[in-house]
């Protein structure tokens, strides 16, 4: 009932007619000059699908954020290039909606407020978006607390307001960075479930980055494992486990052994300390 | 009976303890009434004070210089904080000079002012406006760039322009600042208001203190502190009960207020 619902109000996006939601060829990003440099980005290649849900994982300084950066228009790339939907990045774009690490929430605005930043900035017209924000604020668990303010909200109520805020433009794809890091393993556990269900609800092309091995492999459909210095994509991993996954899924011999392989290239590579 | 009245209850009772002990002492030791008024004095200088209406006409002289000065100084910072935290050009050539100006004690000003612009209301609110003016400037220059980067980078991921940037995120993420400076700065507008008076004036309680101070009443002195202290306690209360309004999301001053700051 209340899938029907809501896949009814987020209609399908739009997608060009090659299917390719995100296209990176040969891009690199170093910041600094001499000897001084840093390769954040080393000639990377990669193409997401359209609806396809990807998960970057590596550890710190690998230049997982940077590429998100350069997807959400916030940062250019040295070299190479990016597509999203066909189009070259050229700054922020409107079809996209983005996940921080940390909620990023405007204190002085409720939470309803708060969801509904982008449709302020974007001038999309408070009355016609109402529905919407209050449906996403029920999908993500906050029924009743559109009214209060992020002072009263745990750090994981938080960050579910975050993401009803990064879906109220209908955008065609998420960028999430590290969006659970900073919460408890329990709260975190409970937000992939939450995180797989909206998306099954919505599908909408999802990269999500992560330093948690198993929060890729539970959540993706492809898992990219970067290494540092240079920030390079070691392997991509095609995740091939049934939806709707469960948690019990992390105990399954098939995902101990995506777990022990891309463990296996994070060491070999030196990126684990 | 419950606790909260008892409290009151108590509070007056010590008070009066304690005038009257200052009351018997000064009676006792027959100390004379130009080195330590008994309260009793202190009160009559009240009393009399506003019977002949003197105190009234000081008390407005000083208040309109008070507040005069200060929306003076208020406006001023607001404009000058907004053009050198967004502007560069701005701030690289005017910012030295208002660091240089921050350290330096305005009321040594007062003296040429008064030169300056006479001994009427007009040298007072000058330098009201010059002592308010600092620390709103500062504060709102430090609030408007405390927006924070994931913010800011959130707020161009979605495709804002300058202005929203500003009006959605720096101008409100900013208030906490300015009512901060706000309240030290109407703290510090009366004091300017009676150290320029000190300087010479033709009215205000700073005036009125001064002339008393020729004629050894010490009582009248007196009793104009307690004046200049309601006031200036009136004047906090009113600032931070506004504050506390507009700032009811702002949790940090939710905990300065659990902790008594005021």
């Amino acid at each position: 009932m209340t899938v029907q619902l809501v896949q009814t109000r987020f209609a399908e996006p739009a997608g060009n007619s090659s299917g390719e939601a995100i296209g990176i060829r040969r891009l690199s990003r170093r910041f600094g000059a001499g000897d001084q440099q840093i390769v954040a980005l080393d000639d990377i290649s990669l193409s997401v699908k359209e609806g396809e849900f990807v998960a970057i994982v590596g550890p710190s300084g690998c230049g997982k954020t940077t590429l998100l950066k350069i997807l959400a228009g916030l940062d250019r790339p040295s070299e190479g290039e990016a597509w999203l939907r066909g189009t070259p990045i050229a700054g922020p774009r409107r079809d996209i909606g983005v996940v921080f690490q940390s909620p990023v929430l405007f204190p002085w605005r409720t939470v309803l407020d708060n969801v509904l930043l982008p449709v302020d900035v974007q001038k999309l017209g408070r009355s016609r978006c109402m529905d919407r924000a209050n449906a996403l604020i029920e999908m993500v668990g906050l029924s009743g607390f559109g009214n209060r303010y992020p002072s009263e909200l745990s750090g994981g109520m938080q960050q579910r307001v975050g993401l009803a805020r990064a879906l109220i433009h209908e955008p065609a794809m998420l960028l999430m960075d590290e969006p659970f890091g900073a919460l408890d393993a329990l709260t975190r556990e409970n937000m992939n479930l939450e995180l797989q269900r909206i998306w099954l609800e919505t599908r909408r092309t999802v990269v999500f980055i992560t330093h948690s091995i198993s929060e890729a492999i539970f959540l993706a459909d492809r898992v990219l494992v970067m290494t540092p210095r240079p920030g390079k994509v070691q392997i991509e991993l095609e995740i091939d486990l049934p939806r709707q996954r469960e948690l019990s899924v992390m105990n399954s011999a098939a995902f101990g052994e995506y777990a022990n392989r891309i463990r296996g290239i994070l060491n070999a590579k030196g990126a684990v300390d | 009976m419950n606790s909260g009245f008892m409290k009151i209850v108590f509070s007056v009772l010590i008070l009066c303890a304690l005038l009257l002990a200052w009351q018997f002492a000064v009676r006792y030791n027959e100390i004379p009434i130009y080195l330590i008024p008994a309260p009793s004095d202190v009160i009559m200088a009240l009393v009399r004070g506003f019977q002949t209406g003197i105190y009234t006409k000081h008390i407005i002289a000083t208040l309109t210089e008070v507040f005069a000065g200060f929306s003076i100084g208020l406006a001023m910072a607001l404009v000058l904080g907004l053009l050198i935290a967004l502007n560069r050009t701005v701030e690289t050539y005017v910012y030295p000079y208002i660091i240089m100006f921050q350290s330096m004690p305005k009321v040594a000003l007062a003296p040429v002012l008064v030169i300056w612009f006479g001994l009427g209301m007009t040298s007072k609110i000058v330098t009201v406006a010059l002592i308010t003016f600092f620390p709103i400037l500062v504060n709102t220059i430090v609030g408007l760039r405390s927006a924070d980067f994931d913010r800011i980078n959130l707020m161009r991921s979605l495709g804002a322009s300058r202005w929203q940037v500003f009006r959605m995120l720096q101008l409100p993420g900013a208030l906490p600042f300015i009512v901060a400076g706000i309240e030290v700065g109407i703290i510090m507008s009366l004091l300017g208001a009676i150290v320029a008076e000190f300087v010479g004036a033709e009215a205000g309680l700073g005036m009125l203190i001064q002339s008393m101070n020729t004629t050894l009443d010490v009582a009248g002195q007196f009793s104009i502190l307690i004046i200049l202290s309601v006031i200036g306690l009136s004047m906090n209360k009113t600032v931070g009960f506004i504050g506390d309004r507009l700032l009811f999301w702002d949790s940090s001053r939710k905990a300065k207020a659990a902790m008594g700051r005021r």
